[in-house]
């Protein structure tokens, strides 16, 4: 579904990614994880379009190729990839209906099937509808920002550092809200540095260090491999 | 109640009271001084309107709006002196200061905060220059003058020119309000609000905020037409740094992003500039301490951005009466 050969993003002199080659299939969950600084973010940004990147980046939607390649942010969320950004970026004056609504922006169709899927999945949402976006709790607001997200009917949805500040209960009810969104055909990328939760529902997994890919394979390998466990995963 | 009818409750008792208070004016039951301070006042809501546009709406400070008024000013009195009538004349007006917001749009695309708030700075001097320098076609540093009214009978002129102003008010209030509450809106509010968030979710941000600016300067423009014709004279002096000054003040005190707290803002400032001359020149004393004590005590302005609605008032008075009686 999504084929990227030699990605790089340079911040002026600095190289935060240095030419990484990974695919995301139809229907899985990848993880793409690493510490700080290891360029997660640059990388989603890059495949957003919200960051030059050189490289390329192939999305296959129901058996069309599109190269990405000079393809503009809005348009990419058109073709079905939609980014949930890193620390939850909800509009925090705007309402969480109007929260909600942006996520649709591109869409000119009926919508109320859409907010009845993200209420289901996200009940409390529905309580808070009127309510300011920057008054919810972070947790709330880490599910606006996915129901927002869905709202523009994604194909493939990177998400970058979901559990970001959350405490465990609520990083857990997050990832089985992902794993239902992924079971509902959303092909899911998902960037973590918690990569104990991340290897545990993802299939596959890409470990990136300083800019570069070193090491991937099936989560479950990954998860029991000596490195990752010394690494990532504390002893 | 539902949507239509309060639709046109709304508009017909606005347009009933328009040609009330038109008809007021006309037999001068309302005095001159009084009609020619609410006609100001009124310019001046749809000059702060612009701006909050913008500024308030879009989030993109801009320090030249007084640039495109004076566009808009100078085209029509250009017009009219020629014999345009001032309807045919508002479209070049609107048009020319549109077409100038379209092209400062363009630099500052790449600017935000403290650097556009200086370029847009830069641009409304160099429309206060221009002013000046084409002495031929402005009149420059002395002025415009015997510019043509909305008529040329003199008691017409007042209501016919009360009837332009107040419906051009009624218009760009109802745009900007319908504006904000489109998905359009949304998405000009989304850029305010987080723009990588916004561009994440799929708005074409530089589309909006071209948008924002060509639409912003374009009623600007609208506001600086009806002066000419008003004020029968135009000072280069009105269109400078201080004058984009103003308009932000009107925006502060009444509360970015707030329409309501605009136009109250508008209305209020210049009825209490008015009211207060009998302090002299202590009166450009009043008005700066009026700002130190709102930031000092309302830093978000009259209004916040919350809106004053009559509907939610009936509303809240309907719940409180109901509480009464089952009590």
């Amino acid at each position: 579904m999504l084929r990227v050969t030699g990605l790089e993003v340079s911040y002026g002199s600095i190289r935060a990614v240095q030419g990484i080659d990974f695919d995301v299939r139809e229907g899985e969950i990848v993880t793409l994880i690493g510490a700080n600084g290891a360029g997660k973010t640059s990388t989603l940004h890059a495949l957003s379009g919200l960051i030059p990147s050189t490289g390329s980046v192939e999305l296959e939607i129901d058996g069309n190729r599109h190269n990405l390649r000079g393809i503009a942010p809005d348009l990419r969320v058109g073709l079905g990839l939609v980014q949930v950004p890193e620390g939850r970026r909800v509009f925090g004056n705007l309402s969480v209906r109007d929260n909600l609504l942006l996520g649709a922006y591109r869409r000119k169709d009926d919508l109320t099937k859409d907010l009845e899927n993200v209420f289901r999945l996200f009940p409390r949402l529905k309580e808070r509808l009127n309510q300011r976006s920057s008054t919810l709790s972070g947790g709330e607001q880490q599910m606006l920002a996915i129901g927002r997200a869905l709202m523009s009917r994604p194909r493939i949805l990177l998400l970058d550092e979901p559990s970001m500040g959350l405490a465990p209960l609520l990083v857990r009810e997050i990832f089985r809200i992902i794993q239902a969104i992924n079971a509902e055909g959303v092909t899911i990328l998902l960037v973590e540095q918690n990569a104990h939760m991340a290897l545990k529902i993802a299939q596959r997994a890409f470990v990136l260090e300083t800019g570069k890919i070193a090491l991937s394979g099936p989560a479950d390998e990954l998860a029991r491999s000596e490195t990752v466990k010394r690494a990532y995963l504390g002893g | 109640m539902k949507t239509s009818t309060r639709f046109w409750l709304l508009a017909s008792s606005i347009l009933v009271s328009l040609a009330v208070l038109t008809f007021l004016v006309h037999y001068r039951l309302i005095d001159r001084y009084l009609s020619r301070l609410l006609m100001l006042g009124a310019i001046q809501s749809i000059i702060a309107l612009s701006l909050n546009l913008i500024t308030g709406f879009t989030g993109q400070l801009s320090l030249g709006q007084a640039g495109f008024v004076g566009i808009g000013a100078y085209t029509t009195a250009i017009f009219t002196t020629q014999g345009w009538p001032f309807p045919l004349a508002l479209i070049p007006s609107v048009g020319f200061a549109a077409l100038a917001g379209f092209l400062v749009a363009w630099p500052s695309l790449r600017l935000r905060g403290d650097y556009l708030a200086i370029m847009t700075l830069g641009f409304g001097e160099i429309i206060r220059s221009l002013i000046i320098n084409l002495g031929d076609l402005t009149g420059g540093a002395s002025g415009f003058k015997d510019i043509p009214g909305f008529h040329a009978d003199g008691d017409i002129n007042r209501s016919i020119g009360f009837l332009w102003i107040f419906l051009s008010f009624i218009l760009v209030t109802v745009l900007i309000t319908n504006l904000i509450r489109s998905s359009h809106g949304r998405a000009i509010l989304s850029v305010r609000e987080d723009e990588i968030a916004a561009r994440a979710m799929g708005v074409d941000i530089r589309r909006v905020k071209i948008g924002a600016f060509a639409l912003s300067a374009a009623l600007a423009g609208w506001g600086g037409a009806l002066q000419a014709p008003f004020l029968n004279y135009l000072a280069p002096t009105s269109y400078d740094f201080l004058k984009s000054v103003d308009i932000v003040v009107i925006l502060v005190l009444g509360g970015m992003g707030s329409i309501t707290g605009t136009i109250l803002a508008a209305f209020g400032l210049t009825l209490l500039q008015e009211w207060l001359r009998f302090l002299g020149d202590y009166r450009m004393v009043i008005y700066p301490l009026l700002m130190i004590l709102m930031m000092l005590f309302r830093p978000q302005g009259l209004m916040g951005g919350r809106e004053w609605s009559l509907w939610n008032l009936i509303a809240r008075l309907g719940g409180k009466n109901r509480e009464v009686r089952h009590g």
